[in-house]
Formats: structure tokens, C-alpha cells, sequence
């Protein structure tokens, strides 16, 4: 079975193909796959939301669902969505990228993609066990300790996210091991493409993470299931040591979420903007220090715990830290572009996107890292519109841009300009509409997670505006669907290289045989297949 | 069995496997933590209660095993790998026999602070020597069956195992013993 098989017999793959394949492009689309399933279902979580805010007094959900729904769309759509579609695209491309026909171990692979698939369904199943997780996707104690959290919401949490974690554990090892060893002949690090260096920084990132959330966690089973007391207070037990462990996870998870959608953004802008990727060591290196800092950052989710003044301080200085290598790609990223050829194709007006909303969250979260400013708006709406911006207008476009940019690729078909241009503004205008006044409610005083709110406190209108908003995003979203549906029909054929590119996955037929490559290629510069279309010049990168 | 051995350094399992400790670390620093922030509140009762001679007998023979698997996999004797499975074998009849003791003095995970520290994080090794004695048992049945097709990244990844499961004893047994008897 093949990604051949996948696209264009669906049939025929979901009735063998599916359970037993190990091919990693295969499994980076079920990945992705994966990903949009629950896309769609914390999306719907996500407008159910809106629509209980829209208007003061609502009384659409019930405040015990309202607490569901709020937790399962955080849960959804940082396990579920962003890190399945951002190891998917790994999973896919990366092999590829290097010259490699598999990734290190391929049944490992497929045995992640089934536990990361089984965690997803784990937490799910609550629903029908008799409530969901309802303690936020942080789940602070005592919030989650038996006697607050008394049906099993809080235990299929620690199941579902334990086993989606083992996968996602497992995955970073594979991608990790095949980005070391093996790369083609000539590739040494230092000309690896970019989305792969964001790649092996990324599974660095989860193998250091991960474990904690999984220490945690059992912790947690501990106390709910043996009586242990780690987390409860009224048992001597410390409710802030689950702070610091899940944000000692939480933060570089951020980052986990943010690396290859800044590797998707190095590969799409220069080859868009005709040039080479300005300063590859330096969006190289920014990452490797983005990875270490961001083990150094998590207590500034904490500031209003009362950590005292010097840990306070040292938190903050380490978040404005971690600004600088971030603004350092942001500026690589325009330097590129700075006198390019540059091709307004979709991938890259998706990325222009990126770099714009990108910069808006970027900047709202240096300012969350001032202590006395994060003390007004900690739990606030504020906090709420800075992670969207960060997540939707960060994330989510980079896989905008790189679905755009791959999905020839995969398929052997081109998106459809006209309704990406209108999926691109719907999802903007949307975005715009949907974050941007949370961070005026925040500063004005709504807390997150309340479930409805009075009227005459100066906060209708933003969030009518915000739920309007929302609702943009959906039409932007289905946009895309209706875009990929027609595509996979009637799209354009897109050929082996239809973007002119510079990395080896384009040296591949569109879709790539199983085998990848007839040769194992040999490369002699960052741009491979630029120097294979300029036999007799040098790269100047 | 390969024509052209692979460099240790090189080997896709052993890497894995490497990154894969790396990771079971961070989770055992987790636990470890948490054991650290809640010394203090279960210190009398871990004086009270603990065997700290006993216990280190056993320890020795975990150490010990350490030695046995690299002669094993050193030599690719068969015979060392049953003396290590013995010796991890071993060790967990201790921990039985001192979860026997404590529970049958009261201590349960949920009576007080410590029974929920102690518990958590030596179970939680107990349970990766478990493990760690389940792929030795099969390295030895594979070996025993099949010797040549056994490739040497099972032998040296198994031994990698049991030597961070042996390490992780040596924190463990440091902070939880004798962080309670000594000093």
C-alpha cells in the first residue's frame, strides 16, 4: 500500500491498507488525517463556546458542559490536532527531505500513530462514561483530586493523555533517530533542510517533555486511585507542585507546537522568494536555543502563585530571553524576502499570514512575561486572545501554508487558487475578528473560563464580535474543505517540482513511490535539487 | 550476523533505545521531585519504618547484575545472563518482602505522605525491573533457540536497559534510604 493508494483508492486502503501499513508516508497522511478528524470536532467545541458568550446571561450549555467543552477543546487541539498534523507533515516529509526511503523504524512508527490515535479515543470515550475532563486542559489541583473531581473525567484525561504520549513519545524517538543516522550521503547537518533541523529539535523537545506529563500524571492516578496525597493540600500534599511539573511540560510543548511550523515557514519563503533561506545558521541555531530556553520558561504561567519576587524575575527574564531567538527567524524570514522574486502562490501568502499574526501573539506574549503586567490579566480573556494568536494565527497558518505547499506533493494535485485566496482571508479576517478582542476583555477584567457574564460591564460587544469571528474561521475552514474535495477530483496536475524548489522531496515523482527513491541520492549543498537544475554554478548559500 | 557490523555509535536501536532512557529519566526526575518536596513530612515515619540493612543486601545484588549483564554481553554467555535474571529475580523478592513488612505495619499509599512518595517511586522501578527481567528472560530464550540470528543491538540494547534500570536503583535507594539514615 502506498500514499498512491491512499488518496486515490480510498475504498481499497480503508479496507486493508489502513491496519497494516508501515510506509511513513502513509502513516504521516492518516497522521494528518487524524488531526483534522478531531479538528472538526474541537472546532465544533470551539462555536459552541462562542455561542454561550455571545451575549450576556446565555443560557445555550449548561455551566457542567460549558466546563467540558472548554477543557476537551484545549485538550483536542493541542494533543489531537496541532501535534498529530505537525508529526504527520514530519512523518511525510521529512524521510524525503533527506534522502531517505523510510524513517528508522517504521512499525514503530505505525505502532505511534495507533497510540497517539487510541489516547485521542480514550479521552473521548468520557463523554459517554459519564462526563468529560471539566479542570481545564492544565487540570490545576485540588480541582482534579477526588474529592472535587468526582465522576471518571478526570481519569480518562490521565489515560488518554498517557497513551497519546507514549505515542508521541515513541514518534520523537523514530523521527529523532532517522534525522541522525540516516541522512543521505553529503547531507551533514549543517546542510540539512530546515524543516528538518526544526524537526530534530522538536522530538528533543517532546523526549524531554513528554516524560514529566507522564510522571505527573501518575502521580495524579496515584491520588485518585490509592488515596495518595501529591497533590491535595487538605492531605498535606502540594497543589503547586502539579503547576510546576505540567508547565514544565506545558511551556516546551509550546514550542513543540511552534518549531516545524517555523521549519515550514523556512522552507516555503525562500523558495517563494526565488533566494536562499537568509542565514541558516542563525534560524538553525535560534532553534537549538528556543529548545534549551524553553525548559527555562514555565514558571511564568505561575507568576500569581506567589513564587516570590527573585523566582518571579528570573522567569520573566528567561521569557523575554526566549523572544530574542524568535525575533531572530522572524527577521531571517524578511531578510529572505528582502529584494526575492517573490511569487504570491498560496503557500506563501499563507506564510505572509503567518509571519503578520505571528508577530501579534509573539508580542502579547512578551508582555505576559512582565511580571506586573501578567499579575492584571493572569486567567484573564488577555491570556486567551495571546495564545490563539500564537496557536491559530502561528501554528495553524504555518500548516495552512504547508498543506498548500505539500499537498502536490502528496497528491500529485494543486489546491485551487480562487478558494485558497478565500479560504486565506476568511481564516485572517476571521482570526482577527475571533482573538484580537479577547485581549480587550482581558485588560477590562472577564476572566477565562466563566460561563456566562452580566450585562453593562462593557464586554457585549467585543463578544458578539469574537463569536462572529468564529464563525468567519468556520467558513475559512470549510473553504478549504470544499478546496481539497475539489482538487482531489479535478485539481490541476502538479507534476514532480511544481513550485521550482530547492529539497530533495520534490526530486520524487508526485506521489512519491513507496521506495521514495529509485537511487539514494547524494547532495552536495543545502539546496540539492537547485544544484541539480545548475549543474555548473555554485550555490551561494 | 551482518557481513559490515554496524558502529555501536551508529546503530539505529541503540540510539533509540539511548533517546528512550533519555526520556524514561526525565520521568523518574518527575517522581523524584515530588519525592524530594515531601522529605521532610515523611521523614520520622521513614526512620521508623524502612529496613535500611536489608534492603541494601538486595541493592548489591541489583549492582551486582549491573557487572553480570556487561560480562554476559561481553562475552555473549548465556550463563551470566541467567546469573543476572537471578539477581534482578532477587532484588524484587527484597522489595516484596519490604512492601510485606510495610503494609502489614499499616503503611498504604493513601495513609500518609510518605506511604504515597515511597510507594509511587519504588514501584514505579519495581515495575521497570519487571520489565527489564522480561526482555532479559526472552534474550535468553532467543539466544538459547536461535543463538546467530540474535543481532548484537538486542544484546547491548537489553544490557542498556538493565544498566539504567540498575541506575535509576542507585538514585532511588540514595534519596530514599540513605537520604533518611545518613546525614
Amino acid at each position: 500500500m502506498s500514499t498512491f493508494a491512499l488518496v486515490h483508492r480510498p475504498a481499497a486502503f480503508a479496507t486493508a491498507g489502513v491496519l497494516r501499513t508501515v510506509d511513513h508516508k502513509d502513516i504521516g497522511v492518516m497522521y494528518v488525517l487524524m488531526g483534522v478528524g478531531f479538528l472538526i470536532v474541537g472546532g465544533i467545541e470551539a462555536l459552541l463556546l462562542r455561542v454561550q458568550l455571545a451575549t450576556p446571561n446565555e443560557r445555550v450549555l449548561d455551566p457542567s458542559t460549558y466546563d467540558q467543552l472548554f477543557t476537551m477543546h484545549g485538550l483536542t487541539m493541542i494533543f489531537l490536532v496541532a501535534v498529530p498534523i505537525l508529526v504527520g507533515f514530519a512523518n511525510y516529509v521529512v524521510p524525503l527531505q533527506i534522502g531517505a526511503r523510510d524513517v528508522a523504524f517504521p512499525r514503530l512508527n505505525a505502532l505511534s500513530f495507533w497510540l497517539s490515535l487510541f489516547g485521542g479515543v480514550l479521552l473521548y470515550l468520557s463523554f459517554v462514561a459519564g462526563g468529560a475532563p471539566d479542570a481545564g486542559w492544565f487540570a490545576y489541583a485540588p480541582l482534579t483530586e477526588p474529592s472535587h473531581a468526582v465522576g471518571s473525567g478526570m481519569d480518562w484525561y490521565i489515560f488518554g493523555l498517557a497513551v497519546n504520549g507514549a505515542g508521541t513519545i515513541i514518534g520523537a524517538i523514530n523521527l529523532a533517530v532517522t534525522i541522525l543516522l540516516m541522512r543521505c550521503p553529503g547531507m551533514v547537518m549543517g546542510r540539512a533542510p530546515m524543516f528538518t533541523w526544526m524537526v530534530l529539535i522538536t522530538s528533543v523537545l517532546i523526549l524531554g517533555a513528554y516524560p514529566i506529563l507522564t510522571s505527573a500524571l501518575v502521580m495524579l492516578l496515584v491520588d485518585r486511585e490509592l488515596g495518595g496525597r501529591f497533590f491535595d493540600p487538605a492531605g498535606g500534599g502540594n497543589a503547586t507542585l502539579w503547576q510546576h511539573l505540567f508547565w514544565s511540560f506545558g511551556h516546551p510543548e509550546v514550542y513543540v507546537v511552534i518549531l516545524p511550523a517555523f521549519g515550514m515557514i523556512s522552507e516555503i519563503v525562500p523558495v517563494f522568494s526565488g533566494k536562499p533561506l537568509f542565514g541558516y545558521r542563525f534560524v538553525a541555531g535560534s532553534g537549538i536555543a528556543i529548545g534549551f530556553l524553553a525548559f527555562g520558561v514555565w514558571a511564568h504561567h505561575m507568576f500569581a502563585v506567589g513564587l516570590g519576587d527573585a523566582e518571579n524575575a528570573f522567569f520573566s527574564a528567561t521569557s523575554m530571553l526566549i523572544a530574542v531567538p524568535t525575533g531572530v527567524k522572524i527577521f531571517n524570514w524578511l531578510a529572505t524576502m528582502w529584494r526575492g522574486r517573490i511569487r504570491l502562490e498560496m503557500p506563501m501568502v499563507f506564510a505572509l499570514g503567518f509571519i503578520a499574526s505571528f508577530v501579534v501573539g509573539g508580542l502579547t506574549g512578551v508582555s505576559l512575561g512582565v511580571v506586573p503586567l501578567d499579575l492584571y490579566t493572569t486567567d484573564s480573556y488577555y491570556v486567551v486572545g495571546h495564545l490563539h494568536y500564537v496557536l491559530f494565527g502561528g501554528t495553524f497558518m504555518a500548516v495552512f501554508a504547508g498543506l498548500y505547499y505539500w499537498f502536490p506533493k502528496v497528491t500529485g494535485r494543486f489546491l485551487g487558487h480562487r478558494l485558497g485566496l478565500a479560504h486565506f482571508w476568511l481564516t485572517l479576517v476571521g482570526l482577527t475578528l475571533a482573538f484580537l478582542p479577547l485581549h480587550l476583555l482581558g485588560i477590562e477584567g472577564m476572566p477565562r473560563r466563566v460561563w456566562t457574564y452580566p450585562a453593562g460591564l462593557g464586554w457585549e460587544w467585543p463578544n458578539l464580535i469574537a463569536t462572529v469571528g468564529s464563525f468567519v474561521i468556520a467558513a475559512g475552514t470549510i473553504a478549504l474543505a470544499l478546496n481539497v474535495w475539489r482538487s482531489l477530483r479535478t485539481g490541476d496536475r502538479a507534476g514532480d517540482d511544481p513550485w521550482d524548489a530547492y529539497t530533495l522531496e520534490w526530486s520524487t515523482p508526485s506521489p512519491p513511490p513507496a521506495y521514495n527513491f529509485d537511487a539514494i541520492p547524494t547532495v552536495r549543498g543545502k539546496r540539492p535539487l537547485w544544484d541539480r537544475k545548475h549543474p555548473d554554478r555554485t550555490d551561494p548559500s | 550476523m551482518s557481513a559490515t557490523p554496524v558502529p555501536l555509535r551508529r546503530d539505529p536501536n541503540l540510539v533509540g533505545i539511548g533517546l528512550f532512557i533519555a526520556s524514561e529519566s526525565l520521568f523518574f526526575l518527575g517522581v523524584v521531585i515530588a519525592y524530594g518536596v515531601f522529605r521532610e513530612q515523611g521523614l520520622a515515619t521513614a526512620k521508623a519504618q524502612l529496613d535500611l540493612g536489608r534492603t541494601a543486601i538486595f541493592s548489591a545484588l541489583l549492582f551486582a547484575s549491573s557487572g553480570t549483564v556487561a560480562r554476559a554481553v561481553a562475552t555473549r554467555s548465556r550463563a551470566w545472563l541467567a546469573l543476572t535474571v537471578a539477581l534482578g529475580a532477587a532484588f524484587l523478592i527484597g522489595q516484596s518482602l519490604e512492601y510485606v513488612r510495610l503494609l502489614g505495619a499499616g503503611l498504604r499509599p493513601g495513609t500518609e505522605l510518605f506511604g504515597t512518595t515511597f510507594f509511587t517511586l519504588t514501584g514505579l522501578h519495581a515495575l521497570h525491573v519487571l520489565v527489564g527481567l522480561a526482555l532479559l528472560s526472552t534474550l535468553l530464550g532467543a539466544s538459547t533457540a536461535r543463538r546467530s540470528r540474535v543481532g548484537a543491538s538486542a544484546w547491548e540494547g537489553i544490557a542498556m536497559y538493565w544498566h539504567f534500570v540498575d541506575a535509576v536503583w542507585v538514585v532511588v535507594f540514595s534519596v530514599v534510604y540513605l537520604g533518611t539514615f545518613v546525614g
